[in-house]
């Protein structure tokens, strides 16, 4: 029973895992179309803002819920205005451009911070289920993902900016017959990315510890689930998060979780080549 | 009477909910011409669609046969290996290689190499592009690139020719020489083409095809079908609304 | 050859033999024959890139993949055999079938260039992934134990083919190299010469009106995937003789944006211009290791931003364009012949636009 507790858990925390370090990927694929291939230095660069913070004595938890998003969010903002707005339209040229950006960012990194790996302590003690010890720092994660999504899907249904945002997701003339100009609209888009990113890798650097090319770790995982799960960026990203999620810790238990990671990525291939507009293409064709 | 080269039987296509081909039994004999009209969201694009492979057709979409030869999941280069011609409505051409590579890759698919260079000069005579054969296609005019893409229709000496909308985009001279050549390829090839410029048909002299929210209205001579009540309403209609 | 076709597939033996000279003469002036023999290797890496990118529109994001499973394969075959010509014509068939496999599912299922950058890039993590995770007894192919993050040390080099001791190293081993590089050059002209070329360049410019000419456009695209994988394959091959050791990193992320680094830098739709990014940028790459003050990866990705914003079409074509509107001008004035026009490729970074 207490086993069965611990999978279940296990597979909650991939989940979330999954889903809040590709949220701000799905945010800037969903609205604008873009593939930001330095996402994963977005969520690496949110892991060393909180360590900087942390070790500068201020409250880790204030560090990682503000002011990583925020300082990710104007390195988004500068990246916006300085090489994606330059790129709109031209998809495979944004995503080369970002591969260059994720590869400066590793650079910069490692020039301020070193090549070697550092951690920042789990600011949440473990506790015992059964016979079993369990990180209690994970099921913050779980909460701060659920939080989280809650937020963006009350915003995007009931607010004026999540009206905009669902029209732009449609059709960017939409956003502009209402009076939007879509350049601001992809601006913000891009910065909110980021900044959900910064978010993103501010809470998981805990458990995840810090190396200047972490980035690529989390892009991957974040890649998939976003171009799977569609342009639908709540719907999407949680079931392609749920389902890559489950494999992984399924297979992860029966083998190792190398495996578990393979197996998600085969099965990530598999889904591509049957469902080639992700599964909100596929089969919730009106969500948000 | 001569042989149908193109035949379908309940002819069906749907997006989601919508049909947008609806039923059509259509037969085009061998050596004919035959233009097909209707307004906006009529349904004659989907149907060339349909004939050319763009579409993929499968069991509940009716039947196709297309030189005799049942074209049931076909995917469009083996229908185009049947012998048949196809020009798309917006000028699809390769506009980083020249007028000459644009048509000699055309009849390569039929010729060796040596014959595909008498073959490209041919045509290009045929077409009064010689002068034109070393310019990139992508830097020629609108008009200029629908001729480029009958010349890399008529590389292949098809017998069947599927033309949408050939004339949009061209000017008065333009088309009265596009006519000529329409009658010219039909001396040696079965046509259908998809327009809507009612001038253009009415130039083309031919058997029309009306189509009207999925489905065939009328099918007669461009005289009669042009001044027919129906035909009028619906387009009359169409533009009011 | 037909005056009215293009360039692509035409030959200036005149240069051809030049740089030919020029590569097989090198070592007598450079003593250091060890990196010339790696920057030969990282050319040829980039010419197989440059040929399906440049020439069919094919951009793979996981290149280095190939790179990689050749350089495995090579190391892998050689223990077993004992000997390396067994195992060098493995390092490039093993490459060629993975990729067969993979266009095939790609290209016959019709998916974008956006899915095929995500698709090439995951094979290459699935194949990090597993190469990191083979440490131990289990993962063992005949003699040869996988090693896991350690990689496979001590593999068989290159040998003269059926004397097993005859072996080839130093500056014999470059010039192997060199003319391998050449004659994949050799090679790619004459792909690009043949129909199957310039389908593909058809392709590039319109798969529509390819397929509706009646070519299997999937099928083309299958096989030059394929044959640009062997052809990292033995690059791979190569830089496992080279280095002496294959280890995970071959897979690396960063080992295929470098690659697409050089063939942008060098010139999109050139065969010289990746091959001359990848001596220039591999160049940079190992001046760049020999101080810890500058990363290296910062220079890499300033570059492929830079040259993604600046010059999409590449230095070797801008280049051209300089010579063609400077120099030929000049040229022609003084002679007032009126030298025939250069063909240029179509728009800027043509085939690499995805919509």
């Amino acid at each position: 029973m207490d086993y069965a507790a611990i999978v279940f858990l296990e597979i909650l925390y991939m989940i979330s895992f999954l889903v809040l370090s590709s949220v701000g990927l799905a945010i800037v694929f969903g609205m604008m179309r873009v593939i930001n291939l330095a996402h994963g230095e977005f969520v690496m660069l949110g892991g060393y803002t909180t360590l900087a913070c942390h070790s500068a004595g201020i409250n880790i938890f204030f560090a990682m819920l503000v002011i990583a998003p925020i300082t990710v969010g104007i390195v988004g903002l500068l990246v916006e205005r300085l090489v994606v707005r330059w790129l709109y339209g031209r998809m495979i040229d944004t995503m080369l451009a970002t591969w260059g950006l994720s590869l400066l960012f590793v650079g910069l990194v490692t020039l301020i911070f070193g090549s070697s790996a550092v951690g920042i302590p789990t600011p949440i003690s473990g506790y015992q289920l059964g016979s079993y010890q369990m990180g209690g720092y994970n099921l913050f994660i779980i909460g701060i993902t659920i939080v989280l999504i809650t937020l963006m899907w009350i915003v995007l249904r009931y607010t004026r900016v999540g009206l905009v945002a669902r029209g732009a997701m449609q059709n960017p003339e939409v956003a502009s017959s209402l009076g939007y100009n879509p350049k601001t609209i992809y601006m913000l888009t891009f910065t909110a990315g980021a900044a959900v990113s910064g978010l993103a890798g501010g809470v998981l650097a805990p458990l995840t510890g810090l190396l200047p090319s972490s980035g690529g770790a989390f892009i991957a995982k974040a890649f998939i689930t976003v171009i799977t799960g569609g342009a639908s960026i709540i719907t999407g990203v949680l079931s392609s998060g749920i389902l890559f999620g489950a494999i992984n810790q399924v297979v992860s238990f029966a083998a190792n979780p190398v495996m578990g990671e393979i197996a998600m990525l085969v099965l990530a291939i598999v889904l591509l080549r049957l469902m080639p507009q992700g599964i909100t293409g596929r089969f919730f064709r009106n969500s948000t | 009477m001569r042989e149908p080269i193109v035949d379908t039987r309940e002819l069906t296509m749907r997006f989601g909910g919508v049909t947008a081909v609806n039923n059509v039994d259509f037969v085009l004999r061998e050596g004919e011409l035959r233009c097909l009209i209707g307004p906006n969201g009529a349904g004659k694009s989907t149907f060339f669609k349909c004939l050319t492979g763009q579409y993929i057709l499968n069991a509940d979409n009716g039947r196709v046969h297309i030189c005799g030869v049942d074209v049931t999941g076909w995917r469009p280069y083996e229908i185009v290996r049947l012998g048949v011609g196809i020009k798309t409505q917006v000028p699809s051409v390769m506009n980083g290689l020249t007028v000459y590579e644009n048509i000699w890759l055309s009849a390569r698919r039929v010729r060796d190499r040596r014959g595909s260079d008498e073959e490209t000069r041919a045509v290009l005579d045929e077409l009064d592009l010689g002068p034109l054969s070393r310019r990139l296609v992508g830097e020629m005019s609108h008009g200029e690139r629908q001729i480029v893409e009958l010349g890399i229709v008529l590389a292949q000496r098809p017998q069947l020719v599927l033309l949408d909308e050939p004339a949009a985009g061209i000017t008065g001279s333009e088309s009265e020489k596009l006519v000529t050549l329409i009658h010219r390829i039909n001396e040696n090839a079965a046509l259908i083409v998809v327009d809507h410029d009612m001038q253009f048909v009415r130039m083309l002299g031919a058997e029309i095809t009306v189509f009207h929210q999925g489905s065939i209205l009328i099918e007669g001579h461009a005289d009669d079908v042009l001044s027919d009540q129906k035909v009028r309403e619906v387009y009359v209609g169409n533009r009011a609304a | 050859m037909n005056e009215e076709l293009s360039a692509a597939g035409r030959i200036r033996w005149g240069w051809f033999i030049a740089w030919a000279a020029v590569m097989l003469l090198l070592p007598m002036v450079l003593e250091d024959t060890h990196t010339l023999t790696v920057l030969t290797i990282w050319s040829l890496l980039a010419l197989s890139l440059g040929l399906m990118w440049g020439y069919a529109g094919i951009l793979s994001f996981g290149h280095a993949a190939y790179f990689g499973l050749g350089a495995y394969a090579y190391a892998i075959a050689s223990i077993n055999f004992g000997e390396s010509t067994v195992a060098l014509f493995l390092a490039m068939l093993v490459p060629a079938m993975l990729a067969a496999a993979i266009g095939a599912m790609m290209f016959f299922g019709r998916i974008s260039d956006v899915y095929l950058g995500v698709i090439t890039l995951v094979v290459s993590l699935i194949l990090f992934k597993f190469m990191n995770a083979t440490a131990g007894d289990v993962y063992r192919i005949g003699d040869a134990r996988l090693g896991g993050f350690n990689g496979i040390p001590g593999f068989p080099i290159l040998n003269v083919p059926g004397f097993p001791s005859m072996e080839i190293w130093g500056t014999p081993f470059y010039y192997v190299v060199a003319v391998a590089l050449l004659l994949c050059y050799l090679l790619s002209r004459w792909i690009l010469y043949s129909t199957f070329g310039r389908v593909l360049l058809g392709i590039r410019e319109n798969e529509l009106r390819t397929e509706l000419l009646g070519y299997n456009v999937p099928l083309h695209k299958t096989a030059i995937f394929s044959i640009s994988a062997a052809m990292a394959g033995l690059a791979g091959a190569f830089f496992a003789m080279w280095s002496e050791i294959v280890t995970p990193g071959l897979f690396a992320l960063g080992q295929s944006a470098e690659v697409i680094i050089y063939v942008i830098v060098g010139g999109l739709g050139t065969l010289v211009g990746p091959m001359a990014g990848a001596i220039l940028l591999g160049f940079l790459k190992l001046l760049l290791g020999e101080q810890t003050l500058i990363d290296n990866s910062l220079v890499m990705g300033l570059i492929l931003v830079l040259a993604v914003l600046l010059v999409p079409s590449g230095i070797a074509p801008q280049l051209a364009k300089f010579r063609k509107r400077y120099i030929d001008r000049l040229f022609r004035q003084r002679s007032g012949s009126s030298g025939r026009r250069r063909r240029k490729l179509g728009g800027s970074g043509n085939g690499k636009e995805s919509s």
